[in-house]
Formats: C-alpha cells, structure tokens, sequence
C-alpha cells in the first residue's frame, strides 16, 4: 500500500506543473493588462505612468521569466499582492479559506451520509416506489440550476418562514454568543449553502452507488455466500456493501472540483465571505495576482481531495493494501 | 417495468425538447410581446392575461423574453457542445490510436485539466475576454471535451484489439484512415450519450454566468439573466425568479432523461439487471 | 435411508428466446455414504439441478414442478429460514471456481469463522479459530495460520478451492455437492484435488452429489452414475454397469470421447 501511495504522489508532480503552468497561460493570454482599470479609464494617467505601472508589477518582463519567477514564489505560496489593495494575496486567500472550506466539508459530510444510504436502499429495494423516487428525485437534482434553487430556498426559509438567516456566516451579535450559541449560529448560517451545494452530488453519489451495489449483488460470490447459509442482511449490508462502495470513494474524489467552483455561486449569493466570492471579486477586478492564486489554491485542493480518495480507497481494498 | 418507466420519461424528454425547440424557431411567432419592450406603467406585475409569466423590472414581458431566450441558451448550448466533441475526438482519437508516448502526453494533459474546478476556470477566462456570446459558447466548450476524449479514447482501445489486426492483415496496413473511418462510426454511441448530456451542463453553466452578470449580457435575452434580478426582487415578484428556473430545470432534465435513455440503448453490455443463467 | 430424493424436478427459465424447459422431470436418489456422480455437457441442467437442491436458482428461473426430500422433508415447500438453517450445515456446496466464491474483501479466516458463527453455537472467536484452523489442515494447506489471516486473491487457484472444500465441511454436512470441483485447475492440481476428497468422503462419510462433465473423473470418484442430457436423465446405473454396458447411445457417445483423450 505504501508503495502505491508514494507512487501516485510521485504521479501527481507532473500534474501539479502542468496545473501551474496552464494557470499561468490562460491568465496572460487574455487581452487586457491588470493595470487598465487603473489607467485606461483614468484619463490623467499619461503613458510613462503607465510603464512606470507595468514595470511596477512585472509586467514588461518576456512572459517565460515571469513564469519562472511566479513558479518559484509559488512554491512559497507566495502569489504576489493583490492589484486591488497590494495586500499579499496569499493573506487575502489565507483568510477566506476556512470558511470555504467548512462548507466543503460540510457538504461532503452531507453527500456521504445522505447519498450513500439512498443508494444503498434503491439497490436493496430495487424498482419499488422508494427506488423510483429516488431515481426521479436523482435526476431532478442533476437538472436544477444550482443557483436557481438557492435562490428559492432563500426565500422560503429565509424570508417567508424566517427561520434562517439568509447572508453572512455569522449573526451581528455573533461575539456575544457563548461558545454554543456561536456554533449554533455558524449552522444556522451555512446550512442552506451546505445543503444546495451538496443536492446535485448527492443525487451523483446515490445513484452510483445503487449501480455499484447492483452490480456486486449479481456477482457469484454473493450466491456462494447464500449457500453458506449466511442472511440475507448480512449478505447485504455487510458483504455487498464493503466490495460496492469502493468505485465510490473515488467518485467522491472526483467531485471535489465541483464542490469548490460551485462555491463561487454560493458565496456570491448568501454573501458569505469565502475563497469563492473572493475569486468571484477578483475577476471582476483583474485582479491577476489574486485570480491566479486562486486558481491554482483551488487546483490543488483538488490535486490532495484526489489523493485523499486515492489513499483511502488503497486501504480499503484489501487486493490494494495487501498487494500481489 | 422500470425500462418501460424510464422510456415513457425519455419521450416526455424528447417531446419537451421539441417544444423548446420550435420556441427557438419560431420565437417571433409564439412569443407575445417585443422581449425588449420597456413598459414602465407595469413593471413587475404578476401573471395575467396580457403577460402570461408576468414582467419584470423593466416592465417587459417574461414570458416572450423566455421564448426568445430559448434561441440564445440552445444555440449556446449546441456549439459548446458541438466544440467539446470536436476537441474530445480529435484528442482522444490520437491519444486511442497511437497510443505509448502520445498517449501518455495527451492522459496527463487530460488529468491536469480535471483538476481545475470547471467553473473557476470559466469564470477566470470568460471575464478577461469579455463576454460575447461566441466567447461564452467557445470557452464552455473548450472546459468540457476531457470525458468525450476518454470516452473516444476507450473505445478505439478496444476497436484496435479486434478490427484492426484482421484489417490491417487483409488491406495491407493502410490502417489509419480506413480505421478512421471504421472506428469514429464506431464510437458514435457513447459520444451522442455524451453530447446528450453535455447540452443540459451547457445550458446550466450559460444559465449560472449570465446571472452573475457575466454571460450573455442583457438587453438580449437568456434564461440565466432574467434571473439576474431575481434575488432583489424575490419578495415581491416570485415570478420573475420562478418561470425562468422552471424552464431551465425542464429542459436540462428533458436532455438528462433523453441521454439516459440513449445510453441504455446503445450500451446494453452495462446493463446488467438480470443475470441469465444456462446451466 | 436415502438422504436426498429428488421426483421429477423441472426447472423453467425465462431466456430471450423465451421459455426453456432446463431441468426436465429429473428423478434420483442418494444413500447414505454415497457418491451419485452427474454427468452430461454443459448446458444439460446439472449445475441448475444443483443449484435447485439449495433453491438457489437465479431470479429468471422457477422450479415449475417436483418434489425434494431431504431425509423426508420436502425442501421445496420449506420457509426460507429453515432452508438458510440447511445451507451451508446440512447440505453444502463446493463452486466450481473458488475464485468467486469467497468475497474478495474479506480475510479467509472471517469468513470461516463467520459461516461457523452462522450454524453453531460457539463460545467465543478463539473456538471459532481453531476450528477453522483445524479444518484448513484437513485440507491440506501448507500454512493455516498464514492462510486465516490472507485475502483470496493472495491463495493460488488451488489453494483457493482447497479453502473451498474447507468451508463445505466447517458445520459436518450430511450432503456435499461438488459442481465441477476441479474443471478451472491445472491437471495435477486436480488430481491433488481429487485425491483430497476421495480421503474427505471416507473419513466423514457424507454423501456426495458430484457434477462433472469430465466422465472419466466421474468415473474415478463415483459410486452410481447418472448422465443428463438436455434436462433430463437419459440413463443411471451403478458405475461398472454404466461404463461396462451403457444402453443409451448419448453415453456411449460420452464414454468414446473419454477413451480418445485417455485420461489417467
């Protein structure tokens, strides 16, 4: 196992360049200069200002030095300052991300308990009125615009029922509350954004699984272990269920990514001060420095969640752990 | 039993894409009023019998911005979707066919672009070029080829086990194009599920950009910007947030349904519900 | 005193082409000690016979008609849980591949203790232990200790039919059937094989239900003979009668074949 593990870390170096450097690219590549927003729409600004800027910022530098340069700062998790308010971007990012990453959380903790047991029971009790209701329930989630249901949720709980509060991470008296009250108050706060987040990867997962388990219930060996005599929920919940929800802890290293994108549209719209309203502002800004930086945070964080599902599934499977 | 459940849904499916379709085509005809006329004696008002869905903001007419906003999200739709397949044969064709280096080069590029969350990606390039509706169309595109390429990839994996060796035998090894020819139609299935598929992502990430304000920029109508003013005006004017999301949920789901089913016809090797047994 | 009788057994399952008759009015006894060798090709209906006796046909199959007396009591009109009860101690059955029938993600020695745990009333997990160490001998493996603590894909093919044989007898079956015990080996681990259940049968006395489609092997291991063609039994005798003087022209078909490839 540790083998395999050092050699997918190994395997994710190259990965991890081709991240920095495609990042780079696409930033440089689109027209336009941070600095526009500066000069360009401010008249007064004469043109030797204007180099004076660029060359401020690196910007005149033959893009392959740069690309150097950023490489080496990168490995510091220095990504420069922030052409907005010149404060390091890695503090701007540093600041943001453990809210960003509490809803992350949150929501796969979510996927896991909710999605899992939904696949299970639709295999168990295939084509009955709960398997297809899930199935309808599954397919619903994977149309419904993500910010469309926020939006709605919003207004039902938030505003018609009052009973959640609908901007913010944390009430205006939040430093009054007692250590209880102020966890009570950061749930109330993220669980709408949690909850929507994870709708689409639950109804993903529910159906994966119900397919892996499926699958390993038509197997042989499951009908050897009838002719043991074992029962029938032993043979599912235990035997079925361990072989079938392997595939599934890579599938949920596989929707990281879309749990961290899709938390530019949360954020955006519950107000909620994180790396995904951040990235949201920047762009609007041509804030390079910060765009890039979290980019790339962001790349990596999927990079690890993939190789947390790695690992744990190379543990899981005992033909991994203990190998050939 | 469940597939004859799951066909009657596909049909639905197919049916609701053709009305959105004629939508689109015929958006002139079907729509009730001018989808850019500002009329500021009835600006929010609900449903009625003049607005069917009620207007908006500016006093236009929901339910005509919707149909003619149906032109832009399809057609969206179908050339971001168009323009993933084309990248996606084209890579995972080469990276199927001449396999060792190549291959390995062109999988690791494929891995390192999964590892950007699609949409900070999107986000990052559409707003440094500025949001035309070809950028939108051709960035969506270019940020969803990777599983078509693999799909393409496996399959001409396959197809060279078994065509090619008695091909190659019989032809003389003027392989390549003639096992182009054979091996695309071939892979045909899995990509049409794929693009299937595809149309309903598409359309939900246009929808999610244009209402953050950098997709398909208003006054032209698109389903995600009539949504844009939705979140200040959810108390007072549920329609104007209800009706488009309806719309987008119905026709992404109808893709979804119609790709299934597809899927379900053209891959029958994976389902496996019952096990038949000949002993 | 016979311990299993079946009368006219048929088995329909629902195909693509529609409904096949594949177990046709079969009809046979076992005594005690006994071993009752099955041949016929493949696709004649001996593995889904097998498989009726331990009504564990697959989903798109039905037993239309018959009767299966197992020391009396007709197991075809049993409640599933007596008949759980009956697998697995009373009556046990050997898969032709052992490869898929042990889950690969559990070790060797949980899922012996586990099929003990399931019949028995033990003590504890160390009792349980030690018996499946004990049978892991009785089997021959080289390293028990080693093998309890393995996963299935560590055991070679052998190893793992072996592993097999060993679970069959954790709970002293009455009745053993073997579906092909030895057709996935390599020939000399089959005659390993063989050689272990000839000392398997003696020792404990079971009667055996053996389904081959290799004569020859039928020939060495049983006592009476059957062969099945096409669902149904064709002829049934005692062994030397059957190879001396086979009366219907399928097995003497069968024996031709046999003698060709000369086995042992």
């Amino acid at each position: 196992m540790i083998k395999y593990i050092i050699k997918r870390t190994l395997g994710l170096i190259p990965v991890f360049f081709g991240i920095t450097l495609i990042s780079f690219f696409v930033i440089h590549l689109a027209p336009g200069k941070p600095t526009d927003i500066q000069t360009s729409l401010n008249p007064k600004v004469s043109y030797e200002a204007r180099l004076r800027m660029e060359k401020l910022y690196g910007l005149d530098k033959p893009i392959h030095t740069r690309y150097i340069e950023w490489l080496k700062r990168f490995v510091k998790f220095d990504f420069g300052r922030s052409y907005v308010d010149s404060r390091p971007v890695s503090e701007k990012i540093l600041e943001r991300i453990p809210v960003t990453l509490l809803i992350n959380v949150s929501s796969l903790i979510l996927i896991l308990a909710v999605g899992i047991p939904l696949g299970i029971l639709s295999a168990v009790r295939r084509n009955s009125f709960m398997d297809r209701a899930t199935t309808v329930f599954a397919f619903v989630g994977f149309s419904v615009p993500e910010f469309w249901l926020a939006l709605l949720l919003m207004s039902l709980f938030g505003i018609s029922l009052g009973w959640l509060p609908v901007s913010g991470i944390k009430s205006l008296d939040f430093e009054y509350f007692s250590l209880f009250g102020k966890i009570l108050d950061v749930a109330r706060h993220i669980i709408l954004p949690v909850s929507i987040g994870a709708f689409g990867s639950i109804a993903g997962i529910s159906r994966y699984m119900r397919s892996s388990m499926v699958g390993i219930i038509n197997q042989d060996f499951i009908r050897a272990l009838r002719a043991r005599g074992l029962k029938e929920t032993d043979i599912v919940y235990k035997h079925a269920l361990k072989n079938a929800i392997l595939p599934v802890i890579t599938i949920l290293g596989l929707s990281v990514p879309g749990l961290i994108g899709g938390s530019v549209i949360f954020e955006s719209i519950f107000a909620i001060p994180g790396m995904g309203r951040l990235f949201f502002e920047s762009v609007m800004a041509r804030d390079y420095s910060t765009i890039m930086g979290i980019l790339s945070i962001g790349a990596i964080l999927t990079l690890l969640g993939n190789l947390l599902a790695d690992i744990a599934y190379s543990y899981a499977d005992p033909r991994i752990r203990c190998g050939f | 039993m469940k597939y004859f459940f799951k066909n009657r849904l596909a049909l639905i499916g197919f049916i609701f894409i053709t009305i959105i379709l004629a939508f689109a085509l015929f958006a002139p005809k079907i729509a009730t009023h001018n989808p850019a006329a500002i009329d500021t004696k009835s600006i929010l008002s609900g449903p009625s019998n003049s607005h069917i869905l009620g207007t908006d903001t500016l006093g236009r007419d929901i339910f005509s911005r919707i149909v003619y906003g149906s032109r832009i999200s399809l057609s969206i739709g179908f050339i971001a979707v168009g323009i993933s397949v084309g990248i996606g044969i084209f890579f995972g064709s080469i990276a199927g066919y001449y396999g060792g280096k190549i291959d390995s080069i062109i999988m690791r590029f494929i891995d390192i672009c999964l590892c950007f969350p699609t949409f900070f990606l999107i986000l990052a390039v559409i707003a440094l070029v500025e949001p035309s509706i070809f950028n939108i169309m051709a960035i969506i595109g270019l940020t969803s080829w990777m599983g078509i390429a693999r799909l393409i990839r496996a399959e001409i994996l396959t197809l060279k086990e078994r065509d090619f060796i008695s091909a190659s035998r019989i032809m003389g090894a003027r392989g390549s194009w003639i096992i182009l020819r054979h091996l695309i139609p071939n892979a045909i299935g899995p990509v049409l599920v794929s693009a299937t598929l595809g149309m309903g992502g598409a359309i939900l990430i246009e929808s999610s950009l244009s209402f953050l304000g950098i997709g398909v920029q208003p006054p032209t109508p698109s389903w995600g910007n009539i949504l844009m003013d939705g979140k200040s005006t959810l108390g007072v004017a549920w329609w104007l947030t209800v009706f488009p999301g309806i719309f987008i949920l119905l026709t992404v789901l109808a893709y979804n349904l119609l790709g299934e089913a597809l899927r379900d016809l053209l891959e029958p090797r994976i389902v496996a519900n019952e096990r038949i047994e000949s002993k | 005193m016979s311990v299993l009788k079946v009368n006219d057994l048929r088995v329909h399952f629902r195909a693509s082409a529609g409904m096949v008759k594949a177990v046709d009015g079969v009809a046979f006894e076992i005594e005690k000690g006994e071993c009752l060798g099955l041949v016929g090709e493949s696709g004649s209906g001996k593995t889904l016979t097998a498989l009726s006796i331990m009504k564990l046909i697959p989903e798109n199959a039905k037993i239309a008609a018959g009767e299966i007396l197992f020391h009396d009591i007709n197991l075809l009109a049993l409640p599933n849980d007596h008949m759980r009860g009956i697998r697995g101690s009373k009556i046990a059955l050997v898969f032709q591949e052992s490869g898929v029938s042990l889950d690969p993600v559990f070790t060797i020695g949980h899922q012996m203790t586990e099929a003990l745990f399931t019949h028995r009333r033990l003590v504890n997990r160390k009792e349980a232990k030690e018996i499946a160490l004990e049978y892991l001998n009785r089997v021959h493996i080289p390293d028990p200790l080693k093998t309890f603590y393995d996963y299935p894909h560590q055991l070679s093919g052998g190893a793992k039919q072996r592993v097999g044989i060993a679970i069959s007898l954790l709970n002293s079956p009455e009745l053993l059937i073997l579906d092909e015990p030895t057709t996935a080996l390599d020939v000399t681990i089959q005659a390993q094989i063989l050689d272990l259940l000839d000392e398997i049968i003696e020792r404990h006395d079971i009667s055996v239900l053996f389904i081959s489609h290799d004569f020859g092997i039928i020939a060495r291991m049983a006592d009476r003979v059957a062969v099945m063609r096409n669902g149904k039994i064709v002829e049934m005798g005692m062994k030397n009668e059957i190879l001396s003087n086979p009366k219907d022209p399928y097995t003497v078909n069968l024996l031709e074949s046999v003698k060709a490839l000369s086995w042992r």
